[in-house]
């Protein structure tokens, strides 16, 4: 059977890391930024599961069921801090939310 | 070893219920006394059962070691210290020279016992501190434990850890009434004496310890008595008379023997029974006991055994001398008691350790006797006093009145009427006493035993062992012998006086008078004694067939011809004996000492007696030698070294003025502003600037601050890529 080199997933996983953090230190819009975020974690879960198959180790594949779990509780948690900064602001554009600047 | 074999016959696993049953007497006073009420007689009895247990531990012990044919055994109890191949255990040693102590110290120690209970009921009263009654008896067990530890150690080290327990309660009983003087005044008489005897004895301590360290050092690296005695065997002879010599000086300590005996003097300020138990019946024998149980060691260094003979001889004969002049009734049966060491001393120190053991038996007996009927005689004319007062006070409403100022003074003297004639009354003081026989006469008859019993007479136990160490004396040291003899006699004469000037004559004081007779309770104990006072010579009787006690400590001694009786050397001491009896008669008995007067003797003896009265003046040479200069060289340490060189000169001189001066080059005004204001005023400004700069940082967008996540990471990536 044809496999695909493990250089493509590596890649891929880069490309869209970097998709990610671009989006994340680009766009103000949280929303966006917590998708960004996804997107660089499904990138490195992305690089897990290859090398896993790769290496024939389970390991790989603990650690990305890890990831998942943390970034859904981690958007819960944001989506929440969202709802309340937005009941506070009226707004939720981050370059507004600078007031802990020194 | 095959000690299983010996434990299982015999009751020798009893051995440690020596120490427990009176520990077990002591902890029931000790936790159950205050919270069920117990009565002063039910404490009493908790005390003297415990004492009485141990007794018949003793018993069975003696018992089991002539079933097992006079072997020794010991039994191992608990393991103390244990480092590397260092092993000290507490080990019970049964034979017959420790089942021998075993039983003296715990019969003569239950028999006082039963006697404190009476002694204490009035004591305690007497004094208005009837709370003390339980604490007594506390004490008094905690003794017996401790002699016992001492006694029935396997080795040196038990054997110190008793002798100290021991020293420990002689403390605390001299200082019973530690906040009066023996005439109940406030001071601190009696504590000063608790003191001495303790000091005097961590003098004594000192040698011991330094005989342990020579011991453990060159003998076998053990404590163990065989194994010393063992290693003994091929150890230089220089060593061993080291060893013995700095044991004569534990010895001396604490059987008060020359130069160490002061303290037994001064240790009757401790209630009577104290003194019958532990100054005269069993502590004091201890160094008699250390002597004996080393006889291994001793007999190896003929120089050093001769050291101690001369020791005791010379101790007997001047103790003696003392007791001639005291008028203290107990401060006589002290000297008396010293001098009585000094014989058994002396009898050990010649190898007659058979003999000195007998002595120490029946002077146990007799001088228990004798301290305890000197209780009774003083308690007797306490009571008379007290009695006579009470009766005056009644009489006399005037001079009641006139009192009633100084009764105020004393306190709770509230149902004794509190009349004082002028000085506080001295019920020791034989020139109180006279004429006692007809007020007292169980106690009359009593002293009358020990006195014969101690004064040597034959057929009483002293006559008996006091002759066997005469004879000892005579085969081997001649100048021993002769200084026995004469100290024999002055027994017999001191002992004369105390009787003529006691019991005879007309009384003295009203309290004399008035004196009553005491308690069955106390009594009882006596007539025990009594009789052990009379027939105790039949353990060691110098009889082909007798020789009871030779056979029985040879077990443990060594083979040891029993001696026959020897004639001249009896006669010689009964007859000197005697002769002082009757020159006492002519002397107090035939012109009894009225009020008053001075000692007949006080005149023709001129001087001398003034020695004898002031004891050689033997403390006050100690003040002038030792103490004197001591507490010189301790003021001028404190006064001159501490406080003039430390602290006025180093710290306040030199450490002080350097600071000052420092402070004043260092730090003046211009150097303050200048220098340390201007630096702190930098430090103050360069934190603000840099702050300043730094806080730009910190912009609150969350965007820059991923940024420089980022750029971190990259960093950090490519340092590790690129390295």
């Amino acid at each position: 059977m044809n496999t695909v080199p493990v250089d493509y997933y590596v890649i891929l996983s880069a490309v869209l890391f970097t998709i990610g953090a671009m989006g994340v230190l680009i766009r103000r819009n949280p929303l966006i930024i917590f998708m960004s975020i996804e997107l660089m974690l499904n990138a490195a879960n992305l690089v897990f599961v290859a090398y896993a198959s790769v290496f024939q180790s389970f390991s790989g594949q603990i650690f990305v069921f890890f990831v998942i779990a943390v970034a859904a509780a981690e958007v819960a948690v944001g989506l929440a801090l969202i709802v309340q900064i937005f009941k506070a602001k009226k707004n939720i554009n981050v370059d507004e939310l600078n007031s802990l600047k020194g | 070893m095959h000690l299983s074999e010996s434990i299982s016959s015999g009751f020798f696993f009893l051995a440690p219920w020596l120490v427990f049953a009176p520990v077990t007497g002591l902890l029931i006073n000790l936790i159950f006394s205050k919270s069920f009420k117990f009565s002063e007689n039910m404490v009493g009895a908790v005390a003297s059962l415990a004492s009485g247990a141990a007794f018949i531990v003793s018993a069975l012990l003696a018992y089991s070691v002539s079933l097992n044919h006079g072997e020794a055994v010991s039994v191992p109890f608990a393991q103390w210290i244990h480092i590397g191949t260092l092993q000290l255990d507490w080990t019970f040693r049964v034979d017959s020279l420790s089942t021998t102590m075993m039983l003296v110290v715990s019969g003569v120690g239950t028999l006082i016992h039963i006697y404190a209970i009476g002694y204490m009921h009035e004591d305690v009263r007497f004094k208005h501190e009837e709370g003390r009654f339980t604490r007594f008896f506390l004490f008094l067990n905690l003794f017996i434990a401790a002699m016992m530890i001492l006694v029935s150690g396997d080795s040196y080290m038990m054997l110190f850890v008793g002798w100290e327990g021991v020293g420990l309660c002689s403390f605390l009983l001299i200082g019973f009434w530690f906040e009066m003087d023996t005439l109940a005044r406030p001071s601190w008489a009696n504590s000063n004496a608790a003191k001495k005897a303790f000091i005097t004895n961590r003098v004594g301590d000192f040698g011991f310890l330094i005989a342990g360290f020579l011991m453990f050092w060159y003998l076998g690296n053990s404590f163990q008595f065989d194994k010393v005695f063992e290693a003994a065997k091929t150890a230089p002879p220089e060593i061993i008379v080291a060893i013995t010599l700095f044991m004569l000086i534990g010895v001396a300590g604490k059987s008060a023997q020359i130069p160490l005996y002061i303290w037994l003097p001064d240790a009757m300020a401790g209630p009577t029974p104290v003194s019958a138990l532990i100054h005269a019946a069993t502590m004091v024998t201890a160094g008699v006991y250390l002597v004996t149980r080393s006889a291994p060691l001793y007999t190896l260094v003929p120089q050093a055994q001769y050291i101690v003979a001369m020791v005791g001889a010379g101790t007997a004969l001047f103790a003696a001398t003392i007791a001639v002049g005291q008028y203290d009734i107990k401060k006589v049966l002290a000297y008396s008691t010293i001098s009585q060491l000094g014989f058994m001393v002396a009898a050990v120190g010649m190898g007659a350790y058979v003999a000195g053991m007998f002595h120490l038996i029946t002077h146990a007996f007799f001088k228990a006797l004798l301290f305890l009927s000197a209780g009774s005689v003083i308690l007797g004319l306490e009571r008379g006093h007290h009695a006579h007062a009470h009766h005056a006070a009644h009489d006399d409403n005037g001079k009641k009145k006139k009192e009633g100022k100084k009764k105020e003074e004393h306190g709770n003297h509230d149902d004794h009427g509190g009349v004082e004639h002028g000085e506080t009354f001295d019920p020791g003081d034989m020139r109180n006493m006279g004429g006692m026989r007809k007020t007292m006469p169980v106690t009359f008859w009593l002293y009358m035993i020990g006195t014969l019993a101690l004064a040597g007479i034959f057929p009483f136990a002293g006559f008996w062992s006091k002759d066997e160490i005469l004879l000892d004396a005579s085969l081997h040291f001649s100048s021993v012998y002769w200084q026995l003899t004469i100290a024999a006699f002055f027994t017999a004469f001191y002992m004369g006086r105390q009787i003529w000037m006691v019991f005879f004559g007309e009384a003295r004081t009203d309290a004399a008078k008035h004196a009553q007779e005491s308690p069955k309770v106390m009594t009882l104990p006596l007539v025990v004694l009594a009789v052990l006072s009379v027939v105790g010579g039949a353990l060691n009787l110098p009889f082909e067939g007798f020789h009871n006690l030779t056979h029985w400590l040879s077990h443990t001694l060594g083979e040891v011809e029993g001696l026959p009786l020897n004639v001249p050397v009896a006669g010689i001491s009964t007859g000197l004996a005697l002769l002082a009896i009757l020159i006492s008669w002519f002397i107090y008995g035939r012109n009894p000492l009225k009020v008053n007067q001075p000692d007949p003797l006080k005149k023709p003896l001129g001087f001398i007696f003034t020695g004898m009265e002031n004891k050689w003046f033997v403390d006050e040479g100690y003040f002038a030698v030792i103490i004197n200069p001591f507490k010189k060289i301790s003021a001028f340490l404190a006064d001159v070294i501490d406080w003039r060189f430390w602290h006025d000169f180093v710290h306040d001189t030199v450490i002080l003025g350097t600071y000052n001066w420092l402070s004043e080059i260092a730090l003046n005004e211009y150097a303050d502003q200048k220098g340390i204001d201007a630096f702190a005023n930098w430090l103050g400004d360069a934190t603000q600037s840099v702050s300043a700069t730094l806080r730009k940082l910190q912009n609150g967008f969350v965007r820059s601050y991923a940024l420089s996540v980022l750029l971190g990471v990259v960093l950090i990536l490519g340092y590790l890529i690129f390295k």
